[in-house]
């Protein structure tokens, strides 16, 4: 039997894996300890699992463990190391390269560090979705400290050359940061392959738990250093003060090892099941898939139905399938999303977007009920929609001098 | 955002989809919003010539769920009211039948824009004058 809703929005967050919540139930009652007390074994206790979950992290992304420090989240871990290293390499230049479709986590903290006397240099992607490696080139400056690149957008799922971007960057003398959110524990990410000095990621995109990640700071070619954006106890090698969220640590690493180990054979699966989606929806007329297919997360698909309004269509199925659209009218202010518009997308596309999110316990018998859901609905709201009437009559939508209000 | 029963009605069974002949004297036609704007409204009337009735009322609205419910309100209560009484409708009116949060009065406001624009299309099209509105407020 089908169990609905059917949860198709693993971008936003993942359930966690029962194999996670096994792991770190003795941490909160039974083993209680604050990893910083050396003094008896309730510390010892709990400083030896938080190491052990610090090697965990760290074999997933081929890092040595002391390069791993613990944040509250990748939001953390995107401002700690923009910030951080802003600080740090304050003598050396104030500027930074990020490009347009940067999660808010990163594109607000740059904004931030302009009022500090940051230069930022915003790189406008190509149509589908990526960066282009010579305007990156172009960009960089004598300056230029930092290229802080996404390592797949959270939107549309497309994976950034971070090779070629680090090399680039490395060639200029600047570091390298990427947020690999949407990335880590779905791909291969091996932070000395791609020439990563900083890195942020979360626990709670990887079947992990919420309010824990880490920021990856490299100490070997080059030794990275980032200054503390908290005071306090020196934790996390002066880098990140505050007790350590012990039950979240060791959930985050259990996270890391199951991603390790299941990784092949989930992307095998849900890649197919992306597939038939993606090929199912795109059988419906007028629409279209956002982002360079072949650079892409395998368990994402973003698609516009044109001239049909996100928000509507979701509405269409929204208490059976849990889904995110584009549209304005799913956030609170009424612009339409940022990174689509950035992919040169009209308005109308960007709003008529949806983005299918699948996961570990996505099964095939969710993904047929969810062809047939959109597939009626998008049907459904054409009919009702004055601007699919003037497409099929062959009015010409872009020539109507429409009053915008 | 949780949606009102009667958005999810309105949504569900949409009263009155449909398109009029726009060529005809008697149908007055507004095609209000704006593609990027996410909301598109097309509101159109049919009018009884001699006894200034509104006789028929379609519509075909893009946009989210609140768009729709606002147009497909709007046409139920358009049928059997006069030109003049129906210039008389409020968009607060919707908002209020419909219980939409804040957030979603700008559909009541085009979907009375859109009642305005019909009627305008209605008196132009039969040698009358065409009303000057008020502003909505958004």
């Amino acid at each position: 039997m089908l169990k609905l809703p059917i949860y198709l929005d693993h971008n936003a967050t993942t359930p966690m894996d029962p194999r996670v919540l096994e792991a770190m139930l003795p941490y909160f009652v039974e083993n209680f300890g604050n990893a910083a007390s050396r003094n008896h074994s309730f510390g010892w206790q709990a400083e030896e699992a938080v190491d052990y979950a610090r090697e965990q992290i760290a074999q997933l992304i081929g890092a040595d463990p002391k390069e791993i420090i613990i944040t509250s989240g990748a939001t953390e871990g995107d401002n700690l190391g923009i910030k951080g290293v802003f600080e740090m390499y304050a003598t050396k230049g104030n500027h930074i390269i990020t490009c347009t479709t940067e999660h808010k986590a990163v594109l607000d903290t740059c904004k931030h560090l302009e009022k500090l006397g940051a230069e930022v240099t915003y790189l406008e992607v190509q149509p589908d979705g990526l960066i282009d490696l010579k305007q990156l080139e172009a960009a960089m400056r004598p300056t230029t400290i930092l290229v802080a690149i996404m390592y797949a957008n959270n939107e549309i799922g497309v994976i950034q050359p971070v090779k070629e971007i680090s090399a680039i960057a490395k060639k200029h003398g600047a570091l390298f940061f990427t947020d690999a959110v949407q990335a880590v524990g779905k791909i291969p990410v091996d932070v000395n392959a791609d020439g990563i000095d900083i890195m942020a990621f979360t626990a709670h995109k990887m079947y992990g738990p919420k309010g824990v990640g880490a920021l990856y700071v490299r100490r070997k070619n080059p030794r990275v250093k980032v200054t503390a954006q908290m005071d306090g106890g020196g934790h996390e090698r002066g880098m990140r003060s505050g007790t350590l969220n012990v039950p979240g640590i060791v959930g985050f690493g259990k996270a890391c090892e199951v991603a390790r180990l299941d990784m092949a054979a989930d992307t095998e699966r849900i890649s197919k099941l992306r597939d038939k989606l993606e090929n199912a929806l795109t059988q419906i007329e007028e629409s279209y898939v956002n982002g360079n297919p072949a650079h892409r997360l395998p368990h994402v698909s973003n698609i516009s139905f044109k001239y049909v309004e996100g928000e509507g269509l979701m509405m269409g199925f929204n208490k059976d399938i849990a889904l995110s659209s584009g549209s304005a009218c799913t956030s609170a202010s009424l612009e339409p999303s940022y990174v689509l518009k950035a992919l040169g997308l009209g308005d109308d596309l960007a709003h008529s977007s949806l983005r299918f999110g699948l996961g570990r316990n996505t099964t095939e018998e969710q993904i047929d009920f969810t062809i047939k859901a959109v597939t009626e609905t998008v049907l459904k709201l054409r009919e009702m929609s004055p601007l699919w009437e003037m497409f099929k009559d062959g009015v010409d939508i872009d020539a109507i001098q429409w009053a915008h209000h | 955002m949780a949606y009102s029963d009667k958005v999810i009605d309105h949504y569900s069974n949409p009263k009155n989809v449909g398109t009029l002949d726009k060529a005809s004297k008697s149908v007055g036609t507004g095609l209000v919003g704006a593609p990027e704007c996410g909301d598109v409204m097309r509101l159109q009337i049919e009018v009884d010539q001699a006894t200034g009735l509104i006789t028929d009322a379609k519509f075909k609205t893009f946009g989210c769920g609140s768009a729709i419910a606002s147009s497909s309100l709007a046409t139920e209560w358009l049928k059997g009211k006069t030109i003049d009484e129906a210039v008389k409708i409020d968009n607060m009116d919707l908002v209020e039948e419909l219980n939409l949060p804040p957030v979603k009065i700008h559909c009541s406001v085009l979907a009375e824009d859109a009642i305005k624009a019909a009627i305008n299309d209605f008196r132009s099209k039969n040698g009358m004058e065409e009303l000057v509105f008020e502003q909505s407020h958004v």
